[in-house]
């Protein structure tokens, strides 16, 4: 994919507008057991949306079937005013523990320049480029493995932004990290939609909701219970299951 | 002295003398059993990549099969082979049985089914951990093949150390397709039992003892991978294991 500047971004000479996300019908059984069922929404194709819910409540797997790693047994996704499959769109995708390499640091981020096929020449300055924004240079030759649990986030972050996506999926991506490798990681996502890439992701973070979220999707027991502009559900919550969730009480 | 120390004085004199007829000997078992590795590891590695990430039809039984040969007889493959290569064989036009070519072989049919096995073993695992990352980035089977052999190199090194301690400690097959004869196909382990049988002790042990110092050469350098590898993967382990095994 032909890509202007050093960052990402697209067809030049092309707005391609932003990349919304279309649920319809969407079913997902695992064992006999509904994990999603029967979701329908439109994601809007601006800013961050949160999926939030109690644990099982289906967030990774709605964010794995927009992400195409898993396939949906009912109804589909699409990106897009097309409705695309999620093959088709540009996406990068940050997993709940996401796995690197056992390569250097900077090896990590070759190996997804190479996957985005960016022109050898153009890898060095790529990659120092993500390697200052993700705060690892100085970390640059060391095993990815050995960095700490806030490293590893910002550079599995890094090396998924370098994919030039129009989509960012991350599952959790908080989680676990401590309160100032946790800003980090949010500053790379909120410069990630400033430069126009959609981002869909998972959390139980309602402090990083109020910091990040356009909207706010609330999933409970595999269906949509609550959907609508962030700040809207936060201050008046729509439904007695969202409201018990906010206030930290038992959903079951 | 007792007849085993002066053998052994004898042998050590042969080491550090560097002589001809014992360093042509050893050279040519490295020869053989280098080579015999790299054939199994170009068979071995990508059929084992293959198993861990495909599904197919006869899988299975492959493994099983793989597995079921791991415990292989030395003298029945040298065998197999012997019969094949003979004159009347099938392939006794090539003219090959009594060669160093036709010991490679058998060592090759020894080797691969422990490389495979091994290897599987490994990539199962690396497949288990890297299948979801890798399916982010959009790889073909081939790419996630070629990235997981990448990513596990140096666990997939003790595989192929472990075939090479087999095939340099085994004497039943190169026995009988090589027929140890003396410059030709005279390995450490055929010319142990020979110099045995006739009394020469001290050629014996002096090729015992490199036989010893290599089985002690590849159990280090296996130790050294594993503890690199665990290194690269950011977790402590040891789980040294014999790898020359009982030929």
């Amino acid at each position: 994919m032909p890509r202007d500047g050093i960052i990402t971004g697209g067809v030049p000479g092309v707005d391609p507008g932003p990349l919304g996300a279309t649920l319809d019908g969407l079913g997902v059984h695992r064992r006999g057991r509904a994990i999603l069922r029967d979701l329908n929404a439109d994601l809007s194709g601006h800013g961050v949306t949160a999926v939030i819910g109690p644990n099982g409540a289906g967030k990774s797997t709605l964010i794995k079937v927009l992400g195409g790693l898993i396939r949906p047994d009912q109804g589909r996704v699409g990106w897009g005013p097309d409705g695309l499959p999620p093959g088709a769109v540009p996406q990068a995708i940050l997993l709940q523990q996401p796995v690197l390499l056992r390569r250097t640091t900077r090896a990590n981020l070759v190996f997804a320049a190479k996957r985005a096929r960016i022109a050898r020449a153009d890898q060095p300055a790529l990659i120092d480029h993500w390697l200052g924004k993700a705060g690892l240079s100085l970390l640059a030759e060391s095993p990815a493995r050995r960095l700490s649990g806030g490293e590893q986030r910002r550079l599995a972050l890094a090396r998924a932004l370098i994919l030039g996506p129009r989509v960012l999926l991350l599952d959790e991506p908080g989680a676990g990290l401590d309160p100032s490798a946790l800003r980090a990681v949010e500053a790379l996502v909120m410069e990630a939609t400033a430069s126009g890439i959609k981002v869909v992701l998972s959390t139980h973070d309602l402090g990083q909701v109020r910091r990040m979220a356009d909207d706010l999707l609330f999933l409970n027991a595999g269906q949509i219970d609550a959907l609508g502009p962030a700040s809207d559900l936060m201050d008046a919550p729509p439904t007695k299951t969202f409201d018990a969730f906010l206030k930290g009480d038992l959903l079951w | 002295m007792n007849p085993f120390e002066q053998a052994l004085s004898e042998a050590w004199g042969l080491l550090v003398h560097g002589d001809a007829a014992l360093f042509d000997i050893v050279t040519l078992s490295l020869q053989v059993s280098l080579t015999a590795v790299a054939i199994a590891a170009l068979i071995g590695l990508p059929l084992a990549a293959l198993l861990a990430i495909h599904r197919f039809p006869g899988r299975g039984a492959v493994i099983v099969a793989m597995n079921a040969l791991l415990g292989l007889p030395p003298v029945v493959v040298g065998l197999i082979v012997y019969l094949m290569l003979s004159r009347a064989g099938p392939l006794g036009e090539w003219g090959l049985l009594f060669t160093p070519t036709a010991m490679v072989i058998a060592q090759s049919i020894l080797v691969t089914p422990i490389v495979t096995a091994i290897a599987h073993r490994t990539l199962e695992d690396f497949h288990a951990e890297y299948a979801e990352e890798l399916a982010c980035f959009r790889m073909s089977r081939w790419e996630v093949g070629l990235t997981l052999l990448r990513e596990a190199r140096l666990s997939l090194a003790t595989a192929l150390a472990a075939g090479f301690g087999r095939a340099v400690a085994e004497v039943g097959a190169v026995m009988i397709v090589g027929g140890n004869i003396d410059g030709i196909t005279r390995v450490m382990t055929t010319a142990i039992a020979l110099e045995t049988s006739k009394g020469d002790l001290a050629l014996a042990l002096g090729l015992g003892l490199v036989l010893l110092a290599i089985a002690l050469g590849v159990n280090a350098l296996a130790f050294a991978l594993r503890a690199l590898a665990a290194r690269h993967a950011g977790e402590e382990r040891h789980a040294p294991t014999a790898l020359i095994q009982k030929g």
